[in-house]
């Protein structure tokens, strides 16, 4: 049985933002079919009660002074960017 | 021979008593890769007119100046910013990024201890990969023989180190990216301690297991670099609040007492018997320096590449979620709406392996499969990171091979990606715990390629991992060992 179909396949593929041709659905298809069927072993693992590790360092909420600093300045950040105006990033339309 | 073949210490010397400058350091480097890096192919972007000008500026403060790195050139792998020097990640989405706006906090620090960047390393994309051959520029080489691979995904780090370009160099390692490399190539690298090392202005891949470390020709220049580089970092929150011991201090080459444990699985069927067979003469090597060995058990560690796989890609997916055309890097043409210009600015950007882990991991944090995949490897996770904090509280250090086979040669695995990820099955496990792990050689294969050594010491225990590699290399000369590449060096 297969665990990702092409149509998963695609759908994931827009939530992640990704343009892929119907090869590339195809050759995708069959590439994470691979993977998840190999993560799969995991099941063999009994982890009822185990604690999930996000994080090595048994680090707790880090705070800092809320202190504004000087940091990048706009213009040159506007300027590494593809496109922009008037001091702004420039996008196509977002409404229809 | 070269200047690159003498130590750190042994070259500010030479420096502090002006028998070579700063600027026969950086030319020799400018030099080898004029002569090597069409074969090597280990840079995507050179530093060399501000290098020169830089080697200019120290020169005049030779003998006076005492910083820990001083004039000595640098190579830096392609994922850590550095202001105004190109930065790509060996994408092709960041292929016009050539005006970054700060520093990361490491090339500050390597500023500080006056070192010389002589230019960006070559890499697997966005550091996915286990052989360079996922740069969307060209495949970096392996200096031992051109045929193979380096390595990856620090592959341009490790490479430009055995091929005698710059005098040491960074590179990052979130399942074996500086370890498996420095295997391959023969040379010294360090996955130091998750949060040793403060990761500002390193690209981010898998935030919870990326760090950048040191590759080096021998083991005391890793621990001068890694001295150089280390500490808590105010922006870095997850980087550590701890001391940062001067790790040079514990190369005494004295391990008498010292207590190895060796993990039976990794020296298991899937190890070649080379591999295995320069393994077990370092153990005698350590038993002749007066440690003890033991076998032991990681009875985790088979389900480690699964577990990394799911939670690299998902802290993937969404932290490669910033390149999205608007603020920086390449946007597609003529896109008529914005949700048409992120999908095919990504699309057109991203290669074939960074697509395939960021929907791998949009799949496993999808709604439905959360707890099924993402959480379940979490859990997975927590065991296998047990099973090294158990060990290591009867052992001082783990031992066993870095990589299961030597390098392997270019074309051969590239399209089967579960083949490939393989590969890491030794370094993998070290990331997940969080601990730090060296490779250093141990020997050569029958087809005359390095082999690495993997030692992993307890968190925060670098010192240890230091003095059981360092008395290790004191005792063989595997390190003094160079390719041909280019004809000897003069």
């Amino acid at each position: 049985m297969s665990r990702i179909s092409k149509d998963e396949v695609k759908h994931v593929a827009n939530l992640a933002r990704l343009a892929i041709s119907e090869e590339e659905a195809d050759m995708f298809t069959k590439q994470l079919d691979d993977i998840i069927t190999y993560a799969e072993q995991l099941n063999e693992l009994d982890t009822t009660d185990v604690k999930p590790t996000t994080h090595v360092l048994d680090l707790k909420n880090v705070m800092r002074k809320d202190e504004p600093r000087k940091w990048l300045e706009k213009e040159d950040v506007i300027n590494n960017a593809p496109d922009h105006k008037d001091g702004q990033f420039k996008v196509p339309s977002i409404l229809e | 021979m070269s200047l690159f073949d003498y130590t750190l210490r042994e070259l500010q010397e030479k420096l502090h008593n002006k028998e070579i400058s700063v600027t026969d350091l950086v030319e020799e480097s400018y030099q080898r890769i004029e002569a090597v890096d069409g074969e090597v192919k280990a840079f995507l972007t050179l530093n060399k007119e501000q290098a020169l000008k830089q080697a200019e500026e120290l020169d005049a403060a030779r003998g006076t100046d005492s910083a820990a790195l001083f004039g000595l050139p640098i190579g830096v792998k392609d994922n850590i910013v550095t202001k105004g020097l190109r930065t790509t990640c060996a994408s092709q989405f960041l292929d016009n990024f050539t005006d970054p706006l700060y520093e990361a906090t490491v090339v500050e620090k390597l500023a500080d201890a006056k070192s010389v960047t002589i230019g960006k390393l070559n890499m697997d994309e966005f550091a996915m990969g286990s052989s360079n051959e996922n740069s969307s520029y060209y495949a970096t080489r392996n200096p031992w023989n051109t045929d193979y691979v380096p390595g990856g995904s620090s592959g341009g780090s490790a490479a430009s180190v055995a091929a005698g370009e710059v005098f040491f160099s960074l590179g990052s390692d979130t399942g074996g990216s500086i370890r498996q490399p420095a295997a391959f190539c023969g040379v010294v690298g360090l996955k130091p301690t998750y949060g040793r090392v403060s990761r500002f202005g390193l690209v981010a891949f898998a935030s919870s297991l990326d760090q950048i470390g040191p590759i080096t020709r021998t083991v005391e220049d890793n621990a001068y670099l890694l001295e150089a580089i280390s500490g808590h970092d105010k922006m870095d929150a997850t980087s550590a609040d701890v001391e940062v011991p001067k790790f040079t201090d514990a190369l005494t080459g004295d391990v008498k007492g010292l207590k190895i444990g060796v993990p039976k699985e990794y020296l298991s069927e899937g190890v070649a018997p080379e591999v295995k067979e320069a393994v077990m003469s370092a153990l005698r090597k350590y038993e002749e320096l007066g440690a003890t060995w033991e076998e032991v058990s990681l009875p985790h560690s088979k389900y480690a590449v699964a577990t990394y796989y799911l939670l690299a890609s998902s802290e993937a997916s969404a932290n490669l979620a910033r390149f999205d055309g608007v603020r920086y890097g390449v946007r597609t043409q003529n896109a008529e709406t914005m949700l048409d210009m992120f999908k095919r600015s990504r699309s057109e950007g991203f290669g074939d392996e960074v697509k395939r882990r960021i929907m791998l991991g949009t799949f496993a944090l999808s709604s439905g499969y959360y707890d099924a995949y993402y959480k379940k490897a979490q859990q997975v996770r927590t065991l296998i990171k047990n099973d090294f904090e158990k060990v290591l509280e009867d052992y001082d250090v783990i031992i066993g091979p870095t990589t299961p086979t030597p390098a392997f040669k270019v074309g051969e695995i590239v399209d089967d990606p579960l083949t490939m990820y393989a590969n890491d099955i030794l370094t993998i496990p070290v990331n997940l715990a969080g601990v730090p792990g060296i490779s250093v050689p141990c020997g050569f294969s029958s087809d005359g390629l390095p082999i690495g050594l993997q030692i992993i010491g307890k968190h925060f225990d670098e010192t240890t991992v230091y003095r059981t590699a360092h008395a290790f290399e004191k005792a063989t000369d595997f390190h003094k060992q160079r390719p041909s590449l280019g004809g000897a060096q003069s």
